[in-house]
């Protein structure tokens, strides 16, 4: 089974292309994409326990041997992050049967969902700077279609920026992986990793490094170029965003993990700086949003911009404890935002909007979602036994081990804020006097509540029993911090 | 006024055929000179485009009655279903076979699995730009 390493790819792939050919059948379309996505996850289980006992799998494509042909490289960073896709996929299509609505069924959704799953997975798992360009684009395409899917007016005005954006950063992206082809003369990552320390020429690729950081940041929504977020990010229904807020910029941040610590390592002072003092902005202008507004969406959307900039400090500290609190916290991010996410979507539904100032007193009628909301709440925030706070505290130790000290205070300052912008939500919807509400049927209230309650539920497994997880995410680190043993795998003689 | 446009009727019955003709050799020659299933199912394409341009989308619609997304998602399936093969015989993704075949009319012919993702690739490249040009066309 050398191709296992392929599942988590293909399956979504065949069953999303498999539900384009009935479009109007809705128990169908659920069933199936409920299937495909149970089975996808199986398969990423599957992936981390091979690539726990039996290291790292690689498969190049075509049988050709290994810089030639397009490797695909599992090791268990990528494989953490496609089984923990997998699980936020799933949770997504269970919430959005009561949620996205008929019409919106009926007009490819789970194929879109499930493509734009094909892309995350492929983005996480391929060993090839192009082929990550391409799956960046195959889940992009995806994005833009569930961006703009229902054809309401604000969707369209957001959606126009949205494409704008990313088709410039995806134009650029490609300008950077040819400046960087016509350097090395390769384009295999693990190959890139042997010749990029063979060019002497380090002003060029250092160029060419902050080049990717821009093309990454763009999609990873770092501080100056994070403006196209807030809106776009507001405008789709609940489902899609979380499935945007819980995905999407991770693989920007994943492609930052991945080419700064694989091959841009030439000149760490310059480019890892760089890095840490964008993550500190980034973290700050993220502050300022999740304080400034009185909109749930809004709140949780900034947090994601927050999230975004702890977990690149942690990695550009190159040091254990940091890189592994950021893979620690990213994983928890993934699994938090969507989490959110659902439950901010419970709650807007019940008072028909998402302005924090018409809310009040939704304890007395709703408690059950009151107090999920609030270990979530607690949860991001990073309170000590929940998901959140392993990760955190690795990022902080990591910042005072590395360089930029000030850097883990700022963390550890901010963390008081996003505590206060989450449980700000809990105080004016769940707090004082009640306000009427929109009647809600118990069953499709039911239907949203039990996905996000689970989901909540494996977030605070994932904080308790992090010690369970450690082994996995040690392993992760390793790989991360000793390049060698990804190149051995990949090219392997 | 009613316009007379014989002559783009008598041409197009005609040129349609020579176009059809021409993106099946250029399909077929993608192995060795330039072409392929891009380039060929964009000329089929734009036959298929002419003939709406001369006889109008329903009568077109009416001769050739494909539902042209399910023809895309088949193409992705046949594209993907050649990929996977592979996975059968337990070696990596994508790996394509050949062989030689002796066929009555042509005599020995090389034939290779990559012609099958091939027609895969002409498939949905014939789906999706026809779904693109009806669905502009029949936008009122």
């Amino acid at each position: 089974m050398s191709n296992l390493l392929l599942f988590p790819i293909l399956i979504p792939l065949i069953v999303a292309t498999v539900l384009m050919l009935f479009p109007n059948k809705i128990k169908m379309q659920r069933m199936i994409a409920l299937i495909g996505t149970i089975a996808t996850l199986a398969a990423s289980f599957f992936l981390i326990y091979k690539v726990f006992n039996d290291g790292i799998q690689v498969v190049t494509l075509g049988s050709w041997p290994a810089p030639f042909g397009i490797s695909m490289v599992s090791d268990l960073f990528s494989a953490l992050l496609v089984a923990t896709t997998s699980l936020i996929v799933l949770f997504v299509i269970l919430y959005s049967f009561p949620t996205i609505g008929l019409k919106r069924e009926q007009s490819f959704y789970y194929p879109a969902v499930l493509f734009l799953m094909t892309g995350v997975n492929g983005a996480f798992t391929t060993g090839d700077i192009f082929n990550l360009f391409v799956f960046v684009e195959v889940l992009l395409m995806a994005s833009y279609m569930l961006i703009s899917h229902g054809g309401q007016r604000q969707q369209l005005r957001e959606s126009i920026k949205y494409l704008l954006v990313n088709i410039i950063s995806s134009a650029l992206f490609v300008a950077s992986v040819a400046l960087l082809y016509s350097v090395t003369g390769t384009l295999n990552m693990a190959d890139l990793a042997v010749k990029i320390p063979q060019i002497e020429d380090t002003g060029l690729l250092t160029v060419i490094a902050v080049m990717f950081l821009v093309v990454f940041g763009f999609k990873a929504a770092i501080f100056p170029l994070y403006f196209w977020l807030p809106g776009s990010y507001h405008a789709p229904p609940m489902p899609i965003l979380a499935l945007f807020g819980a995905l999407l910029t991770k693989v920007g941040v994943y492609a930052i993990m991945r080419t700064y610590t694989l091959f841009f390592t030439m000149n760490i002072g310059f480019t890892h700086e760089l890095l840490a003092i964008i993550a500190i902005l980034t973290i700050l202008a993220g502050c300022v949003g999740a304080l400034a507004y009185f909109d749930v969406k809004k709140i949780i959307i900034y947090n994601i911009i927050i999230a975004v900039g702890v977990i690149l400090f942690g990695v550009s500290q190159m040091n254990e404890a940091g890189v592994t609190g950021s893979i620690l916290y990213l994983i928890h991010d993934m699994m938090i935002k969507a989490a959110l996410f659902f439950l901010v979507g419970i709650v807007a539904v019940i008072f028909g909007t998402s302005n924090l100032r018409q809310m009040g007193g939704l304890m007395k009628t709703y408690p059950l979602l009151g107090w999920t909301y609030l270990v979530a709440a607690f949860g991001i925030a990073g309170i000590p036994p929940l998901s959140g706070f392993p990760g955190k505290l690795l990022i902080v130790q990591g910042g005072f081990e590395g360089p930029q000290f000030w850097g883990s205070i700022v963390i550890l300052a901010t963390s008081l804020i996003v505590l206060l912008s989450a449980v700000r939500i809990f105080i004016y919807a769940f707090w004082g006097e009640p306000v009427e509400t929109k009647p809600l049927k118990k069953s499709a209230y039911r239907a949203m509540l039990i996905p996000s309650i689970i989901l909540v539920a494996i977030t605070v497994v994932f904080g308790v029993g992090a010690e369970l997880f450690m082994p996995f995410i040690m392993d992760a680190t390793e790989v991360l911090l000793n390049p060698s043993l990804y190149i051995e795998a990949v090219l392997k003689e | 006024m009613k316009t007379n446009d014989v002559m783009l009727k008598t041409a197009t019955k005609v040129v349609t055929f020579i176009i059809l003709m021409f993106a099946v050799h250029i399909f077929f020659a993608g192995h060795y000179t330039p072409g392929g299933g891009f380039i060929g199912g964009l000329l089929t394409t734009s036959a298929i485009v002419l003939l709406m341009l001369a006889f109008g989308i329903d009568t077109v619609k009416k001769i050739l009655p494909i539902n042209y997304v399910v023809l895309s998602a088949v193409g992705l399936l046949i594209a993907i279903a050649t990929a996977s093969a592979s996975i059968v015989f337990d070696v990596p993704f994508f790996t394509h076979a050949y062989d030689y075949f002796d066929l009555p009319l042509f005599g020995e012919t090389s034939l290779h699995s990559a012609l099958l993702f091939d027609v895969g690739v002409y498939l949905v490249v014939v789906g999706v730009t026809m779904t693109i040009i009806q669905t502009i066309g029949e936008d009122e």
